[in-house]
């Protein structure tokens, strides 16, 4: 309804898919900035084209989308994020990269831009003005605080950011993050090129997330081509993106109790994340499972041995998790840790949309799975498990349900797989698409539109760590500094995804 | 607990055995590795990684050495956390220009003698990224490289096998195995 309201006036561009796009005037947009400071829609996106910048809108309770784009011709549009916050960081990745104005925007300062590309605004009209290379952290007062940065190279193996912590003894009392490190310009490589290179990009965009990502681009431009991929494509693909979800669930789970030096959990649960990997690997021949999600279909087909053996596999898995899941529930001296550690506020968890284990940790029920629900899910429907508490143990309690259902899925799929063709045939043409998938860190959206050679002239790719990586820098205030790596490992947001 | 401990001394260890030097790729190795450097390092590695700009996927990868079925400490080689500990620099991703100087800055700090391993298609030639306004591509374009590992990412057993060529840089290929 709200999401009508906003678009009465507004004309719809014609053969935009699944979800509606419509070009709005300038009164519209800022209605729809206050609708989302009000609360009553969630920001789903904001990113910046040649000549206009787009906005997705979710309205939670109608599950619908609706996307309003605005003409930018003169470089500026009024800022999102000066009524809220999180649109900020979005609108300063759209003035580094277009170098488009977002008037009024409380934050100027760069994002993605740290000085160093040899051009200013690489995919709008390109200046060679270049930013400096130094980065004004937000200024500190008061006694007794001391700085500590980290990063960008951190202790582990671990993607890069910066991490300037302010603290007052052991207490942290203000967490600042610079991202950008690992910015490729994937938005960039992705213009020119046709879908099944931009599958491969996406599918590159966060490695964790192969699946889901080149899934959501699958869906995207099978949407702009209006064409879908055949059932047996779909449970497939829905097979890959359980075995991504599981596989993450455990491996994280292991290193989040080996931040709170519980090290016996992590050996456990890393034999289990390779079993998964390895099942992948004997499934689909990688054990990521890259590449294999196509637009149209999925590139290669599993042996009906192959399904049996996963679900052989699968009884497997849950009697070994389960154990430890009893483990985790028994060490009182690891509860001690992730309880009450890192507290999320729902309301700031729903102000932001953050999606994922980290919205449902705290009372945030989105999982597009459901919400939005997209083959094979229309069929298989996952339980949305749900928690208020917003802690790090309710983050791992999250995963752990949720590794439970995706054991569930794993199953149901593969004793449903019909037989039938793998993919659909492409044929070029011009489009407009969105897909929206639930990688196992929360929703995806790419977005992306075809010229009529069937070459992509803009795709836009949206983390769910976008709304994830700023709830970070408030949960972690108030607990002490070595409770970062606890807390950081519990969000486990994406850097690479993030950075594009 | 004890379920999960008392096993352990009872079962067979899940390890994998100590993977056959396989010469496709490693023949490329060893430009600055010579017996003198062996000599001084002795059967033992230090280890730091820098993701130069990955997609995360060979991070993922890198994580599984340390699993039971890789184990990769049982070879004497282990992550440390600082690179002034380190004499290998396993360096992932095409090396972005954000990322540049901060691997820079990591190469320099390692004391000599020193070693880069090159880790996935992309540190090799910037893989699909090479073409982008924002990347530098090949790690050697940095920083000099002494192993290139491939893959997308290379598997774990890939990657063991290319860090056992830098304790043994004259081991023949053996094709019989040894136990782990
Ligand atoms: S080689 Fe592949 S897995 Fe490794 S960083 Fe590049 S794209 Fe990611």
């Amino acid at each position: 309804m709200t999401l009508a309201a906003l678009t009465a006036d507004a004309t719809p561009i014609a053969g935009h898919r699944p979800w509606p796009r419509f070009v709005v005037t300038e009164s519209a947009w800022r209605a729809a900035s206050e609708k989302l400071a009000a609360g009553e829609v969630t920001l789903f996106g904001l990113w910046g084209d040649m000549a206009c910048v787009h906005l997705a809108l979710l309205d939670e309770p109608a599950r619908d989308i609706a996307i309003l784009s605005l003409d930018c011709a003169d470089g500026r549009f009024p800022s999102i994020g000066a009524s809220h916050p999180p649109a900020v960081r979005l609108e300063r990745a759209i003035q580094d990269l277009f170098g488009f104005e977002a008037a009024g925007a409380p934050d100027p300062r760069p994002w993605l831009d740290h000085g160093r590309w040899g051009a200013r605004a690489p995919l709008g009209r390109p200046r060679d003005d270049l930013r400096p290379s130094t980065y004004a952290f937000l200024p500190v007062e008061g006694e007794s605080l001391h700085q500590i940065p980290v990063g960008p190279v951190h202790a582990g193996i671990i993607e890069p950011g910066h991490f300037r912590f302010t603290a007052s003894g052991d207490t942290v009392v203000r967490l600042e993050e610079r991202l950008g490190y690992v910015h490729k310009g994937i938005e960039g490589l992705m213009t020119g090129a046709d879908p099944d290179r931009g599958a491969k990009l996406a599918g590159r965009t966060s490695g964790d997330s192969t699946v889901a990502y080149a899934f959501a681009f699958a869906r995207a431009a099978e949407a702009a081509l209006d064409i879908e991929a055949p059932p047996r494509a779909q449970m497939l693909r829905g097979l890959m993106a359980e075995l991504e979800r599981l596989a993450n669930h455990f491996g994280d789970i292991g290193a989040i109790c080996n931040d709170a030096a519980f090290v016996l959990m992590h050996a456990h649960c890393a034999v289990l994340r390779e079993r998964v990997l390895r099942a992948a690997d004997a499934c689909f021949g990688h054990r990521l499972m890259r590449d294999i999600i196509i637009p149209g279909g999925v590139a290669r087909d599993i042996d009906s041995a192959g399904a049996a053996q996963l679900r052989e596999h699968t009884h497997d898995w849950r009697r070994r998790f389960r154990a430890l899941v009893k483990l985790y529930d028994q060490t009182t001296s690891l509860e001690d840790r992730t309880v009450a550690t890192g507290v999320l506020k729902p309301a700031l968890a729903r102000q932001f949309g953050a999606g994922g284990f980290v919205g449902r940790a705290s009372g945030r029920a989105f999982d597009v799975r459901t919400a939005l629900p997209y083959p094979p899910y229309d069929r298989f429907v996952p339980e949305t498990a749900l928690l208020q508490q917003g802690d790090v143990d309710a983050r791992v309690r999250i995963r752990i349900l949720e590794a439970d259902q995706s054991l569930n899925l794993i199953e149901q799929i593969a004793d449903n797989l019909p037989q039938g063709p793998l993919s659909t045939p492409i044929t070029p043409r011009a489009g407009e698409g969105a897909g929206v998938v639930e990688g196992f860190r929360g929703d995806i959206l790419i977005w992306l539109r075809l010229g009529a050679s069937g070459a992509i002239e803009r795709c836009h790719l949206r983390d769910p760590s976008w709304f994830q990586w700023p709830l970070l820098e408030v949960a972690i205030e108030g607990n002490i500094v070595g409770d970062f790596p606890l807390c950081n490992k519990s969000f486990n947001c994406s850097y690479s995804g993030h950075d594009l | 607990m004890w379920k999960f401990i008392l096993p352990a001394f009872l079962l067979p260890p899940l390890t994998e055995r100590r993977p056959a030097f396989g010469d496709r790729e490693l023949a490329e190795l060893s430009r600055r590795l010579d017996k003198a450097a062996h000599r001084k390092l002795g059967r033992s590695l230090s280890i730091r990684h820098v993701d130069a700009g990955s997609c995360n996927g060979c991070e993922l990868e890198i994580h599984a050495l340390s699993n039971a079925f890789y184990d990769l400490e049982r070879f004497g080689l282990r992550f440390v956390a600082s690179p002034r500990h380190a004499d290998v620099l396993l360096v992932t991703g095409p090396v972005t220009k954000n990322m540049r100087e901060a691997l820079e800055r990591t190469y320099e700090v390692m004391p000599a003698p020193k070693w880069v391993v090159a880790v996935g298609d992309c540190a090799i030639d910037g893989g699909m990224f090479g073409a982008s306004y924002a990347v530098i591509g090949a790690v050697s374009r940095v920083v000099p490289v002494d192993l290139h590992i491939r893959g997308c990412p290379p598997r774990p057993i890939q990657l063991l096998e290319g860090l056992l060529r830098l304790l043994e840089p004259n081991a023949k290929v053996r094709s019989a195995e040894t136990p782990g």
